[in-house]
């Protein structure tokens, strides 16, 4: 065996309990979140502030029946929960968290973060034509026109990024704003007077990719049931679950690296592992806030701010920091 | 006033002959003939004609009664007056052998006025033509009814059980109705 | 939103919201015919938690029926119990002391500021935001905590008497209503900058779920369903009863016909409410809270009572048929969401799912009670 196999496999590994260890407890932040929005105390009973909830919330779903309805593709039925899991671990592989925790750094680790995050949109349809139940199937349309839709702008966003950087290493973009945080990508207003908005962009497009309220509308329950896993339940519900909150990681830490300075910390502080947590971590509370606040919008809302606002505005943004790029 | 006019146009709809005998019950001074009418009243059918009531005490203004088919001409005159329908309901008079059909409108501005429009038909073979025609509203209300008596809507379009399951096939409000 | 492209009705699929549904917010069936996302027709399936009330009014006496008026708008439960009493007292002609009907309208206000709560968090947890829900549900704990001191009871409650109420309200009654006020106008200030100023819920609700003035006449709707239409229909106003006449106090309406405007009308109103409980306290008369004389067995006259009240969604109607004896011989009850839904079927032809879901919990359904 060598080295090199090794290697990923203790880097699959720990990205697999990093997923489910973040998965696991971010449901806690997220209720004790939904709690202090919401003027009540959140989880309390298992454990000190309720932190025992998660494990005990995982046996509960380990331990229940998975029902399979009559009637569904069975094949499809199964893989999609799998399917919903598996990209957002392998995506992990390649985030670099400081300078040198990082599992295998890629020359082209954007282009594969984003090629498995596609495959998210699959799991959706699959356990939306698998389950055999009319909710589901409007969800999962709805779940794919919605990741087309936001996976255009979200990738010309990207590309902006990865043209002043002229590199799809994510190391070699953190390492390119770690001199301070003016240096930051989104306050590189030198390289483009228009980072901010795409900082934007890419936050509104990656609230919109994980199905994160407001654009939760695969999910909406009070029209839509429960969505793709109405049918679903115990560990097949479980790992949804898991999968969307290890997509919102995914989406922060790629927002971060992306556009806050990945590990960079504005005073040298403490080692980079932590300035890159806390970014992280600031980023998923926001998501939690925008979840606990916000209305959901419509499907033609949704799509509307995508392809009439967010792709015009993301493509002039591409050409305008082109222009700058040729020019100086 | 909205009373007034309402009241002429659906007294419209009586011939002279019927129209003086009903207002008699309240135009009549005479305190014993009054008594009588009333206990008439209360032992036999009221005859078709239309009365002004006293809105203190019962709670609306206008009460008609017409024949089953007079009773589109009725309402359609509520319609173009513009009032909107309140409810439709039934009672059941079995001493009389007879169901009643009860419309309730009413007025949205602020000349207050309640119609109640009443029609009765034979117990044995209750129907009445729907208003479903001048009033959408009145679908719901008539499927009920037609759950609560069994009273048959002529032309209504979808004519089955509303609150009662869908193979419903007793009228619970009739006074022989037993559990 | 209405439908951009013709709806086909050969190319439709037939989906089920409810009886268990999250948006009917209790046990409604709408039978949906869809094209896609578009509503291509819509029928609704009544009937699931139908309890014959109107018949339990035939078999017992009039006393006895007084509790079932709590169960049929469990949100709204004192304006029911107010129109049952009112209709009694009309047909027998009981004179109500006027402490008592202060003590009525207090009651009936307060309940329906918590009425509206209700609604307020279960509609917009409809389209999506769970907070406000919280936040509603805090403000309508003062509310029962306030009505279950002197009615004992939380929901369903059976206050109102015939000739007046059950118990005189006390000290604690009239302080925490008085500090309810202010803390409701806060509240209520919350709501507007967190929920009404809201882009995503403007976007949502206005312009959508349209009906119009014509259409609530055709299908009797009433309620803030009418008033977001343009029509200023309000039984207190309309028909004044009680005490209504001597309180000063607007009533909401808005030209927009859509949910918006229906919105806005529940939230102006829990205002003109505040105002209405202020005034009452104001003005609360010493004296009896029952007649002095009053019938021991009611027993109308024989006759046809009809009495409406406004309750928190629209005009309740009761009808009494009485031929003399102690049990009433016939029991209308005209139930508001009854009409109001009816239009639901109507109204949304063409549109998409999402809006007609915001629509309907625009049109604040309460089940029990459109099933009575």
């Amino acid at each position: 065996m060598s080295l090199t196999l090794i290697n990923v496999l203790f880097a699959v590994v720990a990205a697999i309990g990093f997923a489910a260890l973040n998965a696991a407890y971010l449901v806690w932040c997220e209720r004790k979140g939904a709690g202090f929005f919401q003027r009540r105390p959140g989880p309390t009973e298992n454990g000190p502030w309720g932190l025992l909830q998660p494990p005990v919330d995982g046996i509960k779903l380990m331990t229940k029946q998975l029902i399979i309805p009559g009637g569904v593709d069975k094949a499809f039925f199964m893989v999609a929960p799998v399917l919903a899991m598996f990209p957002a671990i392998m995506s992990f592989v390649t985030i670099p968290f400081s300078e040198n925790i990082v599992a295998h750094n890629m020359d082209i680790g954007v282009l594969m973060i984003f090629a498995f995050a596609s495959m998210g949109s699959m799991s959706l349809l699959l356990a939306g034509w698998g389950s055999r139940n009319k909710y589901s199937l409007m969800s999962s349309v709805r779940a794919v026109s919605q990741s087309i839709a936001y996976e255009i702008p979200m990738l010309i966003t990207v590309i902006t990024v990865v043209m002043i950087t002229g590199s799809m290493d994510l190391k070699v973009i953190v390492e390119d704003q770690t001199a301070g945080f003016w240096q930051w990508n989104v306050f590189a207003l030198l390289k483009s007077p228009l980072m901010p908005v795409s900082f934007l962009i890419f936050f509104i497009c990656s609230l919109a990719e994980t199905n994160r309220a407001p654009f939760d509308l695969g999910e909406a329950e009070s029209e839509l049931v429960a969505g793709f896993h109405t049918e679903y339940s115990s560990m097949g519900f479980g790992l949804f679950f898991m999968g969307e909150y290890a997509n919102i990681v995914i989406g922060a830490c790629l927002t971060t690296i992306l556009f806050l300075g990945g590990w960079g910390c504005p005073f040298g502080l403490l080692p980079g592992v932590w300035w890159f947590l806390l970014k992280v971590y600031l980023l998923i509370f926001t998501f939690i806030w925008i979840r606990w606040t916000f209305p959901r919008t419509t499907i033609y809302g949704l799509l509307n701010l995508s392809w009439k606002i967010l792709i015009p505005i993301s493509l002039f943004n591409l050409l305008l920091t082109a222009g700058l790029l040729k020019v100086f | 006033m909205m009373t007034e006019t309402i009241k002429q146009s659906l007294e419209e709809l009586f011939p002279p002959v019927e129209t003086a005998a009903a207002p008699a019950v309240e135009e009549s001074t005479d305190q014993d003939a009054a008594d009588d009418k009333k206990k008439a009243a209360a032992t036999a059918p009221r005859a078709n004609g239309v009365i002004t009531s006293d809105y203190q005490a019962c709670g609306y203004h206008v009460d008609a009664q017409v024949a089953p088919e007079q009773l589109l001409a009725a309402v359609s005159k509520v319609n173009e007056a513009g009032f909107f329908i309140e409810s439709i309901t039934g009672v059941d008079w079995i001493a009389d052998n007879q169901l009643e059909v009860v419309y309730d409108f009413c007025r949205y501005d602020f000349d207050l006025c309640r119609v109640v429009i009443r029609t009765r038909t034979d117990r044995a073979n209750p129907e009445v033509p729907t208003i479903t025609e001048i009033y959408s509203g009145a679908n719901w209300h008539e499927r009920e009814t037609h759950d609560f008596f069994g009273i048959k809507f002529a032309g209504h379009p979808h004519l089955i059980p509303l609150l009662l399951p869908e193979d419903a096939d007793f009228h619970p409000l009739l006074k022989d109705f037993k559990a | 939103m209405s439908a951009p492209i013709q709806l086909r009705s050969d190319e439709t699929f037939t989906l089920n919201v409810g009886p268990q549904h999250p948006a009917t917010h209790g046990v409604l069936r709408v039978k949906m015919e869809m094209d896609g996302e578009y509503i291509y027709k819509a029928e609704t399936v009544l009937g699931y938690i139908h309890r014959m009330h109107e018949k339990m009014g035939e078999n017992r006496t009039y006393a006895q029926f007084l509790p079932n008026l709590g169960r049929l708008d469990y949100l709204s439960a004192m304006a029911y119990n107010h129109g049952y009493v009112l209709a009694v007292e009309r047909a027998c002609g009981i004179e109500v002391p006027e402490r008592a009907e202060y003590i009525r309208v207090l009651t009936v206000e307060l309940n329906r500021i918590s009425s509206h709560l209700v609604w307020f968090g279960a509609f917009i947890m409809d389209l999506g935001g769970f907070t406000p829900l919280m936040y509603a549900f805090d403000d309508r704990e003062a509310i029962l905590d306030i009505l279950e001191g002197v009615t004992g009871a939380r929901l369903t409650y059976c206050y109102h008497r015939f000739g007046g109420v059950y118990n005189d309200i006390d000290d604690d009654f009239i302080e925490g209503t008085k500090a309810f006020i202010p803390r409701m106008r806060k509240a209520l200030k919350v709501y507007e900058n967190l929920v009404t100023k809201n882009i995503i819920l403007m976007k949502r609700l206005k312009e959508i779920g349209p009906v119009s003035a014509e259409m609530c006449r055709r299908y009797g709707a009433t309620g803030p369903v009418a008033r977001g239409s343009g029509i200023n229909y309000d039984v207190r106003k309309n028909e004044p009863y009680s005490v209504y006449n001597e309180f000063d106090y607007d009533i909401p309406v808005y030209h927009e016909c859509d949910s918006y405007a229906r919105y806005m009308v529940r939230m102006d109103e829990m205002e003109q409410s505040l105002r209405i409980i202020e005034q009452a306290l104001a003005k609360l008369p010493e004296g009896p809270i029952m007649p002095a004389k009053k019938p021991k067995i009611i027993k109308p006259p024989v006759g046809d009572y009809y009495q409406a009240v406004e309750a928190a969604r629209g005009s309740f109607g009761i009808r009494i048929v009485s031929n003399g004896d102690k049990n009433a011989y016939r029991m209308k009850l005209r139930s508001p969401t009854y009409s109001n839904m009816h239009l639901f079927d109507e109204a949304c032809r063409g549109m998409l799912i999402a809006d007609a879901l915001a629509f309907m919990g625009s049109l604040d359904l309460v089940i029990p009670e459109m099933d009575r």
